[in-house]
Protein backbone atom coordinates (compact mmCIF):
# COMPACT_ATOMS: atom_id res chain seq x y z
CA UNK A 1 0.00 0.00 0.00
CA UNK A 2 1.01 3.25 -0.36
CA UNK A 3 -0.75 6.55 0.38
CA UNK A 4 -0.90 8.98 -3.05
CA UNK A 5 -2.64 12.10 -3.14
CA UNK A 6 -5.27 12.29 -5.40
CA UNK A 7 -3.18 13.23 -8.37
CA UNK A 8 -1.61 9.96 -8.16
CA UNK A 9 -4.93 8.05 -8.20
CA UNK A 10 -5.80 9.55 -10.85
CA UNK A 11 -3.13 8.83 -12.95
CA UNK A 12 -2.80 5.12 -11.70
CA UNK A 13 -6.58 4.87 -12.57
CA UNK A 14 -5.63 6.17 -16.16
CA UNK A 15 -2.91 3.72 -16.42
CA UNK A 16 -5.31 0.78 -15.79
CA UNK A 17 -8.00 2.01 -18.14
CA UNK A 18 -7.58 0.42 -21.03
CA UNK A 19 -7.40 -3.04 -19.63
CA UNK A 20 -9.97 -2.55 -17.07
CA UNK A 21 -12.30 -1.48 -19.87
CA UNK A 22 -11.30 -4.21 -22.35
CA UNK A 23 -11.99 -6.47 -19.47
CA UNK A 24 -15.29 -5.29 -18.52
CA UNK A 25 -16.75 -5.07 -21.87
CA UNK A 26 -15.63 -9.06 -22.29
CA UNK A 27 -17.16 -9.98 -19.45
CA UNK A 28 -20.76 -7.56 -20.02
CA UNK A 29 -20.55 -7.89 -23.51
CA UNK A 30 -21.54 -4.37 -23.29
CA UNK A 31 -19.16 -1.39 -24.13
CA UNK A 32 -21.55 1.28 -22.34
CA UNK A 33 -22.53 -0.95 -19.30
CA UNK A 34 -18.61 -1.87 -18.86
CA UNK A 35 -17.55 2.07 -19.05
CA UNK A 36 -20.77 3.12 -16.56
CA UNK A 37 -19.72 0.14 -14.61
CA UNK A 38 -16.14 1.70 -14.95
CA UNK A 39 -16.68 4.88 -13.82
CA UNK A 40 -18.57 4.16 -11.11
CA UNK A 41 -15.39 2.17 -9.80
CA UNK A 42 -13.03 4.92 -10.49
CA UNK A 43 -15.46 6.85 -8.19
CA UNK A 44 -15.53 4.17 -5.11
CA UNK A 45 -11.41 4.61 -5.72
CA UNK A 46 -10.99 7.92 -5.34
CA UNK A 47 -13.09 7.63 -2.30
CA UNK A 48 -11.13 4.37 -1.15
CA UNK A 49 -7.60 4.82 -1.83
CA UNK A 50 -7.33 8.17 -0.70
CA UNK A 51 -8.19 6.96 2.66
CA UNK A 52 -6.58 3.77 2.73
CA UNK A 53 -3.95 3.92 -0.31
CA UNK A 54 -4.06 2.49 -3.28
CA UNK A 55 -3.97 -1.44 -3.22
CA UNK A 56 -1.21 -3.24 -4.30
CA UNK A 57 -3.07 -4.31 -7.50
CA UNK A 58 -5.57 -1.34 -8.95
CA UNK A 59 -6.36 -3.49 -11.81
CA UNK A 60 -7.78 -6.26 -9.66
CA UNK A 61 -9.57 -3.84 -7.54
CA UNK A 62 -11.03 -1.81 -10.24
CA UNK A 63 -12.31 -5.28 -11.74
CA UNK A 64 -14.27 -6.41 -8.78
CA UNK A 65 -15.31 -3.15 -7.83
CA UNK A 66 -17.10 -2.53 -11.48
CA UNK A 67 -18.02 -5.95 -11.72
CA UNK A 68 -20.11 -5.88 -8.70
CA UNK A 69 -21.61 -2.59 -10.23
CA UNK A 70 -22.51 -3.69 -13.24
CA UNK A 71 -24.42 -6.40 -11.99
CA UNK A 72 -26.45 -4.88 -9.68
CA UNK A 73 -27.08 -2.23 -12.31
CA UNK A 74 -27.95 -5.28 -14.32
CA UNK A 75 -30.29 -6.43 -11.55
CA UNK A 76 -32.43 -2.91 -11.37
CA UNK A 77 -32.53 -3.31 -15.14
CA UNK A 78 -33.92 -6.84 -15.13
CA UNK A 79 -36.53 -5.35 -12.86
CA UNK A 80 -37.49 -3.52 -15.49
CA UNK A 81 -37.34 -5.09 -18.75
CA UNK A 82 -37.49 -9.36 -17.31
CA UNK A 83 -34.10 -9.74 -18.80
CA UNK A 84 -32.34 -12.38 -17.03
CA UNK A 85 -29.31 -10.76 -15.33
CA UNK A 86 -27.17 -13.83 -15.12
CA UNK A 87 -27.31 -14.65 -18.42
CA UNK A 88 -26.05 -11.58 -19.80
CA UNK A 89 -22.96 -11.89 -17.48
CA UNK A 90 -20.32 -14.56 -17.13
CA UNK A 91 -19.80 -16.98 -13.96
CA UNK A 92 -17.91 -15.72 -10.63
CA UNK A 93 -19.05 -12.47 -10.10
CA UNK A 94 -19.48 -13.30 -6.54
CA UNK A 95 -17.64 -10.54 -4.22
CA UNK A 96 -19.76 -7.35 -2.59
CA UNK A 97 -17.51 -4.39 -2.40
CA UNK A 98 -17.19 -5.47 1.27
CA UNK A 99 -14.56 -8.23 -0.04
CA UNK A 100 -12.44 -6.55 -2.44
CA UNK A 101 -9.19 -6.92 -0.27
CA UNK A 102 -9.52 -10.62 0.42
CA UNK A 103 -11.07 -11.72 -2.46
CA UNK A 104 -9.22 -13.76 -5.07
CA UNK A 105 -9.85 -11.71 -8.31
CA UNK A 106 -9.58 -14.29 -11.60
CA UNK A 107 -5.87 -13.85 -12.21
CA UNK A 108 -5.92 -12.29 -15.68
CA UNK A 109 -2.78 -12.00 -16.97
CA UNK A 110 -0.99 -10.17 -19.75
CA UNK A 111 -2.06 -13.17 -22.19
CA UNK A 112 -5.57 -12.59 -21.57
CA UNK A 113 -6.06 -8.67 -22.05
CA UNK A 114 -3.72 -8.25 -25.02
CA UNK A 115 -7.02 -9.09 -26.95
CA UNK A 116 -8.98 -7.86 -25.17
CA UNK A 117 -7.38 -4.00 -25.25
CA UNK A 118 -6.49 -5.07 -29.01
CA UNK A 119 -9.88 -5.50 -29.77
CA UNK A 120 -10.79 -2.46 -27.94
CA UNK A 121 -8.71 -0.51 -30.03
CA UNK A 122 -9.69 -2.19 -33.03
CA UNK A 123 -12.81 -1.50 -32.74
CA UNK A 124 -11.95 2.53 -32.94
CA UNK A 125 -10.28 1.63 -36.73
CA UNK A 126 -13.98 0.71 -37.83
CA UNK A 127 -14.14 1.06 -41.91
CA UNK A 128 -17.20 3.10 -41.48
CA UNK A 129 -15.75 5.74 -39.28
CA UNK A 130 -13.71 8.95 -40.74
CA UNK A 131 -10.47 9.72 -39.81
CA UNK A 132 -11.56 12.14 -37.35
CA UNK A 133 -14.41 9.93 -35.52
CA UNK A 134 -11.67 6.80 -34.87
CA UNK A 135 -9.38 9.60 -33.16
CA UNK A 136 -12.44 10.87 -31.09
CA UNK A 137 -13.94 7.29 -30.08
CA UNK A 138 -10.29 5.91 -29.58
CA UNK A 139 -9.72 8.84 -27.11
CA UNK A 140 -12.99 8.94 -25.08
CA UNK A 141 -13.09 5.25 -25.04
CA UNK A 142 -9.49 3.87 -24.78
CA UNK A 143 -7.35 7.26 -23.17
CA UNK A 144 -10.15 8.38 -21.08
CA UNK A 145 -10.34 11.58 -21.95
CA UNK A 146 -13.49 14.15 -20.79
CA UNK A 147 -15.95 14.84 -24.28
CA UNK A 148 -15.09 18.50 -23.99
CA UNK A 149 -11.20 18.01 -23.69
CA UNK A 150 -11.89 15.78 -26.86
CA UNK A 151 -14.00 18.74 -28.84
CA UNK A 152 -11.50 21.58 -27.65
CA UNK A 153 -8.60 19.10 -29.81
CA UNK A 154 -10.61 19.15 -32.93
CA UNK A 155 -12.19 22.80 -32.85
CA UNK A 156 -15.66 21.75 -32.16
CA UNK A 157 -18.71 21.89 -29.81
CA UNK A 158 -18.87 19.59 -27.17
CA UNK A 159 -22.27 19.19 -27.75
CA UNK A 160 -21.26 18.69 -31.30
CA UNK A 161 -18.35 16.02 -29.99
CA UNK A 162 -20.74 13.90 -27.84
CA UNK A 163 -23.39 13.23 -30.63
CA UNK A 164 -20.10 12.65 -32.90
CA UNK A 165 -18.61 10.20 -30.10
CA UNK A 166 -22.53 8.88 -29.50
CA UNK A 167 -23.10 8.19 -33.36
CA UNK A 168 -19.18 6.47 -33.81
CA UNK A 169 -20.24 4.21 -31.01
CA UNK A 170 -23.46 2.54 -32.37
CA UNK A 171 -21.63 2.00 -35.70
CA UNK A 172 -18.81 0.51 -34.42
CA UNK A 173 -19.79 -0.35 -30.84
CA UNK A 174 -20.75 -4.55 -31.91
CA UNK A 175 -16.93 -4.87 -32.80
CA UNK A 176 -15.96 -4.56 -29.15
CA UNK A 177 -18.71 -6.62 -27.65
CA UNK A 178 -18.61 -9.46 -29.88
CA UNK A 179 -16.36 -12.28 -28.29
CA UNK A 180 -13.55 -13.79 -30.60
CA UNK A 181 -10.08 -14.74 -29.90
CA UNK A 182 -8.58 -13.49 -33.51
CA UNK A 183 -6.37 -15.76 -35.71
CA UNK A 184 -2.47 -15.20 -36.09
CA UNK A 185 -3.51 -13.22 -39.67
CA UNK A 186 -6.37 -11.30 -38.07
CA UNK A 187 -4.47 -10.51 -34.90
CA UNK A 188 -1.76 -9.24 -37.21
CA UNK A 189 -4.53 -7.23 -39.72
CA UNK A 190 -5.58 -5.39 -36.28
CA UNK A 191 -1.96 -4.43 -35.33
CA UNK A 192 -1.81 -2.88 -38.81
CA UNK A 193 -4.87 -0.82 -38.79
CA UNK A 194 -4.48 -0.01 -34.84
CA UNK A 195 -1.31 1.24 -35.64
CA UNK A 196 -2.51 3.34 -38.33
CA UNK A 197 -4.89 5.16 -36.30
CA UNK A 198 -2.23 5.55 -33.67
CA UNK A 199 -0.28 6.95 -36.29
CA UNK A 200 -2.67 9.38 -37.60
CA UNK A 201 -3.35 10.70 -33.80
CA UNK A 202 0.18 11.61 -33.68
CA UNK A 203 0.24 13.35 -36.83
CA UNK A 204 -2.86 15.11 -36.37
CA UNK A 205 -0.95 16.52 -32.96
CA UNK A 206 2.17 17.01 -34.66
CA UNK A 207 1.23 18.84 -37.98
CA UNK A 208 -0.98 21.32 -36.23
CA UNK A 209 1.69 21.88 -32.99
CA UNK A 210 2.69 25.05 -34.70
CA UNK A 211 -1.08 26.29 -34.72
CA UNK A 212 -2.50 29.42 -33.04
CA UNK A 213 -5.20 26.94 -30.62
CA UNK A 214 -3.97 27.31 -27.34
CA UNK A 215 -5.18 24.48 -25.10
CA UNK A 216 -5.02 21.68 -27.71
CA UNK A 217 -5.25 18.24 -26.04
CA UNK A 218 -1.88 17.13 -26.58
CA UNK A 219 -2.58 14.33 -29.50
CA UNK A 220 1.04 13.73 -29.58
CA UNK A 221 1.00 12.54 -26.25
CA UNK A 222 -1.64 10.52 -26.48
CA UNK A 223 -0.57 8.57 -29.41
CA UNK A 224 2.78 7.83 -27.68
CA UNK A 225 0.55 6.66 -24.33
CA UNK A 226 -1.43 4.29 -26.98
CA UNK A 227 1.76 3.32 -28.59
CA UNK A 228 3.44 2.26 -25.46
CA UNK A 229 0.30 0.44 -24.21
CA UNK A 230 0.56 -1.27 -28.17
CA UNK A 231 4.16 -2.31 -26.96
CA UNK A 232 3.63 -3.40 -23.55
CA UNK A 233 0.70 -5.54 -25.12
CA UNK A 234 2.59 -7.02 -27.63
CA UNK A 235 6.67 -6.88 -26.46
CA UNK A 236 8.01 -8.45 -29.90
CA UNK A 237 6.16 -7.11 -32.49
CA UNK A 238 8.50 -5.19 -34.60
CA UNK A 239 6.28 -2.11 -36.50
CA UNK A 240 4.53 -1.71 -32.90
CA UNK A 241 8.00 -1.02 -31.67
CA UNK A 242 9.24 0.90 -34.75
CA UNK A 243 5.48 2.68 -34.54
CA UNK A 244 6.86 3.92 -30.44
CA UNK A 245 10.12 4.67 -31.74
CA UNK A 246 9.48 6.93 -34.89
CA UNK A 247 7.01 8.67 -32.67
CA UNK A 248 9.09 9.59 -29.77
CA UNK A 249 12.06 10.54 -32.10
CA UNK A 250 9.93 13.09 -33.91
CA UNK A 251 8.30 14.11 -30.89
CA UNK A 252 11.59 14.51 -29.02
CA UNK A 253 12.16 17.73 -31.48
CA UNK A 254 8.92 19.72 -30.73
CA UNK A 255 11.20 22.33 -29.08
CA UNK A 256 13.28 22.82 -32.08
CA UNK A 257 10.34 22.47 -34.77
CA UNK A 258 8.84 25.93 -34.74
CA UNK A 259 10.55 29.44 -33.84
CA UNK A 260 9.13 32.23 -31.75
CA UNK A 261 6.36 32.69 -33.68
CA UNK A 262 4.94 29.61 -34.35
CA UNK A 263 6.31 29.04 -37.87
CA UNK A 264 7.88 25.86 -38.66
CA UNK A 265 11.62 25.65 -38.81
CA UNK A 266 13.42 22.54 -41.31
CA UNK A 267 15.41 20.00 -39.69
CA UNK A 268 18.71 21.64 -40.65
CA UNK A 269 18.03 24.87 -39.46
CA UNK A 270 16.77 23.74 -35.32
CA UNK A 271 18.52 24.44 -32.63
CA UNK A 272 19.37 20.29 -31.86
CA UNK A 273 20.42 21.48 -28.04
CA UNK A 274 16.86 22.26 -26.74
CA UNK A 275 16.03 18.66 -28.61
CA UNK A 276 14.74 15.65 -25.92
CA UNK A 277 17.59 14.02 -25.33
CA UNK A 278 16.34 10.87 -22.92
CA UNK A 279 13.72 10.43 -25.48
CA UNK A 280 15.83 10.39 -28.32
CA UNK A 281 18.10 7.75 -26.22
CA UNK A 282 14.86 5.65 -25.26
CA UNK A 283 13.59 6.22 -29.06
CA UNK A 284 16.72 5.14 -30.28
CA UNK A 285 16.81 2.13 -28.06
CA UNK A 286 13.50 0.94 -29.39
CA UNK A 287 14.48 1.24 -32.67
CA UNK A 288 17.44 -1.20 -32.04
CA UNK A 289 15.09 -3.53 -30.41
CA UNK A 290 12.56 -3.86 -33.27
CA UNK A 291 15.54 -4.22 -35.90
CA UNK A 292 16.82 -7.38 -34.08
CA UNK A 293 13.78 -8.78 -35.73
CA UNK A 294 15.46 -8.59 -38.69
CA UNK A 295 11.88 -7.78 -40.45
CA UNK A 296 11.82 -4.56 -41.34
CA UNK A 297 8.81 -2.24 -41.59
CA UNK A 298 7.68 1.05 -42.77
CA UNK A 299 7.63 2.83 -38.95
CA UNK A 300 11.34 0.67 -38.44
CA UNK A 301 12.94 2.60 -41.18
CA UNK A 302 11.06 5.61 -40.22
CA UNK A 303 12.34 5.50 -37.15
CA UNK A 304 15.98 4.34 -38.00
CA UNK A 305 15.58 7.43 -40.33
CA UNK A 306 14.65 9.52 -37.37
CA UNK A 307 17.52 7.98 -35.34
CA UNK A 308 20.39 8.86 -37.76
CA UNK A 309 18.98 12.55 -37.50
CA UNK A 310 18.64 12.95 -34.30
CA UNK A 311 22.20 11.36 -33.07
CA UNK A 312 23.79 14.32 -35.24
CA UNK A 313 24.47 17.40 -32.71
CA UNK A 314 24.75 19.60 -36.08
CA UNK A 315 23.48 19.27 -39.34
CA UNK A 316 26.76 18.49 -41.27
CA UNK A 317 27.67 15.98 -38.61
CA UNK A 318 24.30 13.98 -40.44
CA UNK A 319 25.19 10.36 -41.16
CA UNK A 320 23.71 11.06 -45.10
CA UNK A 321 24.90 7.73 -46.44
CA UNK A 322 23.37 5.37 -43.86
CA UNK A 323 20.40 7.70 -44.05
CA UNK A 324 20.55 7.13 -47.41
CA UNK A 325 20.54 3.45 -47.30
CA UNK A 326 17.43 3.60 -45.65
CA UNK A 327 15.67 5.73 -47.64
CA UNK A 328 16.55 3.14 -50.16
CA UNK A 329 15.07 0.30 -48.23
CA UNK A 330 11.69 2.52 -47.65
CA UNK A 331 11.41 2.44 -51.26
CA UNK A 332 11.39 -1.09 -51.47
CA UNK A 333 8.92 -1.47 -48.80
CA UNK A 334 6.65 1.45 -49.14
CA UNK A 335 7.84 3.65 -52.55
CA UNK A 336 6.54 7.04 -52.55
CA UNK A 337 7.35 10.25 -54.48
CA UNK A 338 7.71 11.78 -51.19
CA UNK A 339 9.83 9.10 -49.91
CA UNK A 340 11.96 9.37 -53.19
CA UNK A 341 12.24 13.18 -52.31
CA UNK A 342 13.61 12.77 -48.98
CA UNK A 343 16.03 10.03 -51.14
CA UNK A 344 17.31 12.56 -53.77
CA UNK A 345 18.21 14.85 -50.35
CA UNK A 346 20.11 12.22 -49.39
CA UNK A 347 22.17 11.31 -52.76
CA UNK A 348 22.58 15.13 -52.65
CA UNK A 349 24.92 15.37 -49.34
CA UNK A 350 26.46 12.16 -50.81
CA UNK A 351 26.88 12.60 -54.70
CA UNK A 352 26.23 16.20 -55.22
CA UNK A 353 23.95 17.95 -57.16
CA UNK A 354 23.35 16.77 -60.68
CA UNK A 355 22.74 13.54 -59.26
CA UNK A 356 20.02 15.01 -57.24
CA UNK A 357 18.48 16.19 -59.82
CA UNK A 358 18.17 13.30 -61.65
CA UNK A 359 16.25 11.67 -59.19
CA UNK A 360 14.07 14.92 -58.77
CA UNK A 361 13.23 14.80 -62.62
CA UNK A 362 11.88 11.65 -62.02
CA UNK A 363 8.92 12.79 -59.24
CA UNK A 364 8.58 16.09 -60.63
CA UNK A 365 5.01 15.53 -62.82
CA UNK A 366 3.50 14.07 -58.91
CA UNK A 367 5.21 16.71 -56.47
CA UNK A 368 5.25 19.73 -59.38
CA UNK A 369 3.35 21.60 -56.91
CA UNK A 370 4.89 20.54 -53.33
CA UNK A 371 6.37 23.71 -51.61
CA UNK A 372 8.94 21.12 -50.51
CA UNK A 373 9.76 19.56 -53.46
CA UNK A 374 9.91 23.31 -55.43
CA UNK A 375 12.43 24.71 -52.81
CA UNK A 376 14.52 21.69 -52.49
CA UNK A 377 14.91 21.48 -56.49
CA UNK A 378 15.96 25.10 -56.30
CA UNK A 379 18.28 24.56 -53.48
CA UNK A 380 20.20 22.27 -55.65
CA UNK A 381 20.09 24.54 -59.16
CA UNK A 382 21.67 27.26 -57.19
CA UNK A 383 23.89 24.59 -56.09
CA UNK A 384 24.57 23.43 -59.63
CA UNK A 385 25.61 26.86 -61.00
CA UNK A 386 21.82 26.86 -63.31
CA UNK A 387 21.02 30.33 -61.47
CA UNK A 388 18.36 31.09 -63.91
CA UNK A 389 16.47 27.68 -63.49
CA UNK A 390 16.99 28.35 -59.45
CA UNK A 391 15.40 31.39 -59.74
CA UNK A 392 12.09 30.40 -61.53
CA UNK A 393 11.95 27.46 -58.89
CA UNK A 394 12.20 29.28 -56.09
CA UNK A 395 10.00 31.90 -57.66
CA UNK A 396 7.14 28.96 -58.17
CA UNK A 397 7.89 28.01 -54.62
CA UNK A 398 6.56 31.68 -53.04
CA UNK A 399 3.18 30.64 -54.60
CA UNK A 400 2.82 27.57 -53.32
CA UNK A 401 1.79 29.01 -49.83
CA UNK A 402 5.04 29.34 -47.72
CA UNK A 403 4.64 29.87 -44.16
CA UNK A 404 6.87 33.62 -42.78
CA UNK A 405 10.01 31.96 -42.20
CA UNK A 406 9.59 30.22 -45.36
CA UNK A 407 9.24 32.52 -47.09
CA UNK A 408 11.80 34.86 -45.41
CA UNK A 409 14.22 31.84 -46.15
CA UNK A 410 13.37 31.84 -49.85
CA UNK A 411 13.37 35.64 -50.72
CA UNK A 412 17.10 35.79 -48.70
CA UNK A 413 18.50 32.88 -51.13
CA UNK A 414 16.43 35.05 -54.29
CA UNK A 415 18.66 37.77 -52.97
CA UNK A 416 21.73 35.84 -52.54
CA UNK A 417 21.77 34.62 -55.93
CA UNK A 418 21.01 38.00 -57.20
CA UNK A 419 23.87 39.77 -55.74
CA UNK A 420 26.32 37.16 -57.02
CA UNK A 421 25.14 37.85 -60.85
CA UNK B 1 27.23 -2.13 4.67
CA UNK B 2 25.33 -0.80 1.71
CA UNK B 3 21.80 -0.92 1.43
CA UNK B 4 19.97 -0.68 -2.13
CA UNK B 5 16.57 1.17 -2.45
CA UNK B 6 14.57 -0.64 -5.23
CA UNK B 7 11.96 1.66 -6.48
CA UNK B 8 8.76 -0.21 -7.97
CA UNK B 9 5.62 1.58 -9.41
CA UNK B 10 3.56 1.49 -12.83
CA UNK B 11 5.22 2.73 -15.72
CA UNK B 12 4.27 5.95 -16.76
CA UNK B 13 2.44 7.19 -13.77
CA UNK B 14 5.17 10.03 -12.96
CA UNK B 15 4.95 11.45 -16.31
CA UNK B 16 1.08 11.45 -15.87
CA UNK B 17 1.60 13.55 -12.38
CA UNK B 18 0.64 17.46 -12.67
CA UNK B 19 3.48 19.19 -13.14
CA UNK B 20 3.98 20.46 -9.60
CA UNK B 21 3.78 17.01 -8.19
CA UNK B 22 6.48 16.01 -10.43
CA UNK B 23 8.52 18.96 -8.70
CA UNK B 24 7.64 18.38 -5.53
CA UNK B 25 8.92 14.69 -5.90
CA UNK B 26 12.01 15.37 -7.63
CA UNK B 27 12.76 17.70 -5.09
CA UNK B 28 12.17 14.91 -2.63
CA UNK B 29 15.27 13.11 -4.87
CA UNK B 30 17.46 15.89 -4.46
CA UNK B 31 17.28 16.13 -1.11
CA UNK B 32 17.96 12.62 -0.18
CA UNK B 33 20.97 12.73 -2.73
CA UNK B 34 22.30 16.46 -0.87
CA UNK B 35 21.50 14.48 2.67
CA UNK B 36 23.54 11.37 1.72
CA UNK B 37 25.66 12.47 -1.10
CA UNK B 38 29.00 10.82 0.41
CA UNK B 39 27.55 7.62 1.27
CA UNK B 40 25.15 7.01 -2.32
CA UNK B 41 26.86 4.70 -4.39
CA UNK B 42 24.83 3.69 -8.17
CA UNK B 43 22.19 5.89 -8.71
CA UNK B 44 19.70 4.79 -11.81
CA UNK B 45 16.22 6.31 -13.27
CA UNK B 46 15.01 3.28 -15.54
CA UNK B 47 14.12 3.62 -19.25
CA UNK B 48 9.99 2.45 -19.13
CA UNK B 49 9.89 -1.21 -19.18
CA UNK B 50 8.96 -1.46 -22.76
CA UNK B 51 12.61 -0.61 -24.08
CA UNK B 52 13.73 -3.78 -21.73
CA UNK B 53 15.07 -7.28 -23.16
CA UNK B 54 14.82 -10.21 -21.27
CA UNK B 55 17.42 -13.16 -21.51
CA UNK B 56 16.50 -16.81 -20.15
CA UNK B 57 17.54 -19.79 -21.07
CA UNK B 58 15.45 -22.86 -22.44
CA UNK B 59 16.18 -26.19 -23.00
CA UNK B 60 20.10 -25.48 -22.64
CA UNK B 61 20.36 -22.61 -25.19
CA UNK B 62 19.82 -19.00 -24.31
CA UNK B 63 16.72 -17.05 -24.86
CA UNK B 64 16.42 -13.16 -25.69
CA UNK B 65 12.92 -11.95 -25.61
CA UNK B 66 11.60 -8.51 -25.97
CA UNK B 67 9.79 -7.07 -22.52
CA UNK B 68 10.28 -6.54 -19.12
CA UNK B 69 11.00 -10.40 -17.15
CA UNK B 70 8.11 -9.90 -15.25
CA UNK B 71 4.56 -9.22 -16.58
CA UNK B 72 3.93 -7.82 -13.24
CA UNK B 73 1.30 -4.73 -12.71
CA UNK B 74 4.53 -3.31 -10.75
CA UNK B 75 7.95 -2.85 -12.56
CA UNK B 76 11.43 -1.91 -11.43
CA UNK B 77 11.48 2.30 -12.12
CA UNK B 78 15.03 2.58 -10.44
CA UNK B 79 17.43 2.45 -7.86
CA UNK B 80 20.14 3.74 -5.14
CA UNK B 81 22.57 2.09 -3.59
CA UNK B 82 23.23 3.76 0.06
CA UNK B 83 25.81 3.08 2.85
CA UNK B 84 24.06 2.58 5.56
CA UNK B 85 25.32 1.49 9.35
CA UNK B 86 21.96 0.04 9.67
CA UNK B 87 18.70 -1.04 8.01
CA UNK B 88 17.31 1.24 9.97
CA UNK B 89 19.59 4.17 8.69
CA UNK B 90 18.32 3.01 5.12
CA UNK B 91 14.81 2.88 5.84
CA UNK B 92 15.78 6.55 7.22
CA UNK B 93 17.06 7.56 3.69
CA UNK B 94 14.40 6.13 1.50
CA UNK B 95 11.79 7.68 3.81
CA UNK B 96 12.84 10.53 2.47
CA UNK B 97 11.88 9.79 -1.21
CA UNK B 98 8.66 10.03 -2.49
CA UNK B 99 6.05 7.30 -1.87
CA UNK B 100 2.78 8.68 -3.21
CA UNK B 101 3.08 6.73 -6.75
CA UNK B 102 5.46 4.00 -6.05
CA UNK B 103 6.74 1.70 -3.10
CA UNK B 104 9.83 1.02 -2.26
CA UNK B 105 12.17 -2.30 -1.15
CA UNK B 106 14.95 -1.60 0.85
CA UNK B 107 17.55 -4.55 0.65
CA UNK B 108 20.78 -5.17 2.01
CA UNK B 109 23.68 -5.85 -0.62
CA UNK B 110 25.28 -8.81 0.17
CA UNK B 111 29.36 -8.77 -0.98
CA UNK B 112 30.38 -10.90 -3.49
CA UNK B 113 32.68 -13.59 -2.80
CA UNK B 114 35.36 -12.69 -4.93
CA UNK B 115 35.21 -9.45 -3.26
CA UNK B 116 35.82 -10.94 0.03
CA UNK B 117 38.80 -12.87 -1.30
CA UNK B 118 40.22 -9.50 -2.99
CA UNK B 119 40.18 -7.80 0.29
CA UNK B 120 41.94 -10.77 2.90
CA UNK B 121 44.15 -11.01 -0.17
Amino acid sequence: MNTGGSAAIAARLRAVRPRALAALTRMLRDLDLAEDALQDASLAALDTWSRNGIPRDPLAWVLTVARNRARDALRRRQRVDDTPAEELLEAGLGASDRDIEAEEVQALDEAVYKDDVLRLMFMCCHTELSPTDQLALALKVIAGLRVEEIARAFLVSPRAMEQRITRAKKRAGAVAAKLDAPSLAERAARLDAVAAMIYLMFNEGYQTRGGEAPIRVDLCAEAIRLGRLLVSLFPGQPEALGLLALMLLQHSRRSGRTDGEGQLVPLDRQVRSCWDRPMIDEGTVLVEKALRHRQPGPYQVQAAIAAVHCAAHRAEDTDWAEIERLYAALMQIQPSAVVALNHAVAVWKLEGAEAALERLAAIEDELGDYLHFQSTRAALLAEAGRMPEAVAAYRRALGLGPNKAEEAHILQRLAEIGEKN
Amino acid sequence: MQYAILIFGADGVFDDLPEDDQRTYMQQHRDMQTKYEDRLGAIARLMPSTSAMTVTSKNGSVIVTDGPYAESKEQLLGLYIVEADSMEEAIEAAKMLPTGFNSMEVRPVAQAPVQREAATA
